[in-house]
């Protein structure tokens, strides 16, 4: 799969401090979450791919162009929503809207239309002649969404996207995120502190810390691998159970009041556990694969 | 795309060359710009003194219309370099009140509301987001300053004939470079205190203040220590060197004109210096 963003040792230094620290993968999804708590370095992570700060040492590729050589074919291919508020107050949005377009290099007619169509496509379309100054923070993400797709870029890269949105509307924007991601057309980058915006929209995922990355995983793998992980609750005389499954080679721990948590062995049969039950007499209640939520993944990550 | 297909698509046509982007910033402003109704009146009073010193020409050139108004013909002067530097001296003054108008609009709304990122992360440079930015005042400015300057030069050259035009043509370049440079340092100005102050009327008030804050001290050093390197921060007193070295006239302000060059080209490094330190997509917070 074609390399969407590619960090080779990647560092940027403010003043005396490192901010970022030789950074270094692979991201090939089509969408892509940058997690960390605040402070982590995400947004400068997202601003050193723009060429917005300079790089203290390394370099990144951003669909095999350099970043140090090759910023304006990036900026064409790029469309970006900041996480502060960015617009022009005293601008309608379709002029606002327009003029971001033709900025991106799009004809003055192909830019008005695909204003138009933008802000349709964001669901602004009714409020697209009032000013911006007039948007509540809701449409002003929506109308900063707008101006990031306008042009057709190839990846977007959305900096905090569900920022001061009310529950409705953070649904209404992840589904947004969602319909282009399976359109096909783009590749999405994703920065959030936020884990579920992150769980419902992404494939891969890059946990950072004080400026390094500290875990990458392509979420879906990791879920899988999470089903060999089982939680039970039984009834009855459960002496010697866990001494049973252990001996079956599962990683088994007690919570008491019948409940166990195991880690099961490559390849473990479930059949064995409810064998061992039935020659105990146990009682099985509730059987249950503990998926791995992107909340324990990234605490583990934290931790590390 | 009709409203009831609402899914994303890309954009598959043409692009515009990337040279002439910066051009799409002043479309933009004068839309915003010219809905001033102060702005328009202003541009107007502007044309009053080139339509004046257009019926001058014709009058002067015209002697039998003066008898015929009884008015005797020595009144009139020749038209030599002095008409058109009175003309520089009251247009670069209408261009400076013009930037105080125009130029905090420029890029503090853009810094205000946090729109630098915007530009920026498109392929549109910082050099180009100034230049757009500069268009837009150096266009207005050109429109009061040297290109009536230049079309009353043309005037006079079909009225006076080749031979005037031959031994004057060092009043075009002198008009162009003299009241181009003037529109330069007065965008420049006007761009870097918009990037710094993000309220348009001080904005306003300290374009103002520059010149006559610079007048005052200028003065004041030259009073007080006896000297004339005060003028050296009195940009008008500089403008003015400069420009009686291009029409061949003592300014009388004590300083040479390489110094009021060189002083010229301090303003506008410095201008750019505090331009380059606000437009940018980031602002580091120490």
């Amino acid at each position: 799969m074609e390399s969407v963003i590619e960090l080779s040792g990647l560092g940027v230094r403010f003043g005396s401090r490192d901010i970022l620290k030789d950074l270094r993968v692979s991201l090939s999804g089509r969408s892509i979450g940058l997690l960390g708590p605040n402070g982590a370095g995400k947004s400068t992570l997202i601003q050193a791919l723009l060429g917005f700060c300079p790089l203290s040492s390394g370099t990144a590729s951003i669909f095999g162009n350099d970043i140090r050589r090759q910023q304006k074919t990036i900026r064409a291919t790029v469309g970006y929503m900041p996480e502060n508020d960015s617009f022009i107050a005293n601008l309608t949005a379709v002029s606002f809207i327009r003029m971001m377009a033709e900025l991106s290099g799009l004809p003055k007619d192909a830019a008005l239309e695909r204003a138009h169509e933008a802000l349709f496509y964001v669901g602004l379309g009714e409020a697209r002649y009032r000013t911006l100054g007039t948007y509540s923070l809701g449409m002003k993400q929506l109308a900063k969404l707008a101006q990031a797709i306008v042009h057709g870029p190839k990846l977007l890269i959305l900096d905090e996207p569900t920022n001061g949105l009310d529950p409705p509307a953070r649904i209404r924007m992840i589904k947004l995120i969602g319909e282009m991601r399976h359109s096909g057309n783009m590749r999405i980058v994703l920065c959030s502190h936020l884990l579920r915006d992150v769980e419902e929209t992404c494939e891969e995922v890059l946990i950072m810390k004080q400026g390094r990355i500290v875990h990458y995983s392509n979420l879906e793998e990791e879920r899988k691998a999470n089903k060999r992980f089982v939680e039970l609750e039984t009834r009855g005389d459960a002496e010697g159970f866990a001494d049973a499954m252990t001996a079956l080679g599962c990683e088994c721990a007690s919570a008491g009041f019948g409940r166990f948590k195991m880690v099961c062995p490559e390849g473990f049969d479930l059949k064995e556990i409810y064998r061992h039950a039935a020659m105990k007499e146990l009682q099985l209640r509730r059987l249950n694969y503990r998926r791995d939520t992107l909340e324990d993944i990234f605490l583990k990550a934290m931790e590390s | 795309m009709a409203v009831y297909k609402r899914t994303y698509k890309g954009y598959e046509g043409g692009l515009t060359p990337g040279w002439s982007r910066f051009l799409i910033l002043p479309r933009y402003s004068y839309a915003r710009l010219f809905q001033s109704k102060v702005l328009l009146m202003f541009l107007a009073v502007c044309a009053i003194y080139p339509i004046g010193a257009t019926l001058f020409l014709y009058i002067a050139h015209n002697l039998s219309f003066l008898e015929a108004l009884n008015i005797p013909a020595w009144r009139f002067v020749d038209i030599n370099e002095k008409f058109f530097v009175y003309f520089c001296n009251f247009q670069s003054t209408m261009a400076f009140l013009l930037t105080a108008i125009v130029g905090p609009s420029l890029v503090s709304p853009d810094v205000t509301n946090n729109a630098m990122p915007l530009y920026l992360c498109r392929p549109f440079s910082r050099t180009e987001y100034v230049l757009g930015r500069m268009a837009v005042l150096m266009n207005l400015l050109a429109w009061i300053t040297w290109i009536p300057g230049l079309i009353l030069f043309c005037l006079q050259w079909n009225m006076g004939g080749w031979a005037w035009a031959k031994n004057h043509l060092w009043i075009a370049s002198a008009l162009f470079i003299g009241l181009f440079t003037w529109s330069v340092i007065l965008s420049l100005i006007a761009l870097a205190v918009s990037a710094w102050v993000r309220w348009k009327i001080a904005a306003g008030g300290l374009i103002l203040g520059i010149f006559f804050a610079g007048a005052g001290f200028g003065a004041a050093i030259n009073a007080v220590m006896r000297t004339h390197n005060g003028s050296m921060i009195d940009i008008a007193q500089m403008m003015s060197t400069a420009w009686g070295q291009l029409f061949h006239y003592d300014s009388g302000n004590g300083i040479s004109a390489a110094q009021a060059w060189s002083a010229l080209a301090v303003v506008s490094a410095l201008s750019l210096w505090l331009l380059s330190k606000k437009v940018r997509a980031f602002e580091v917070v120490k």
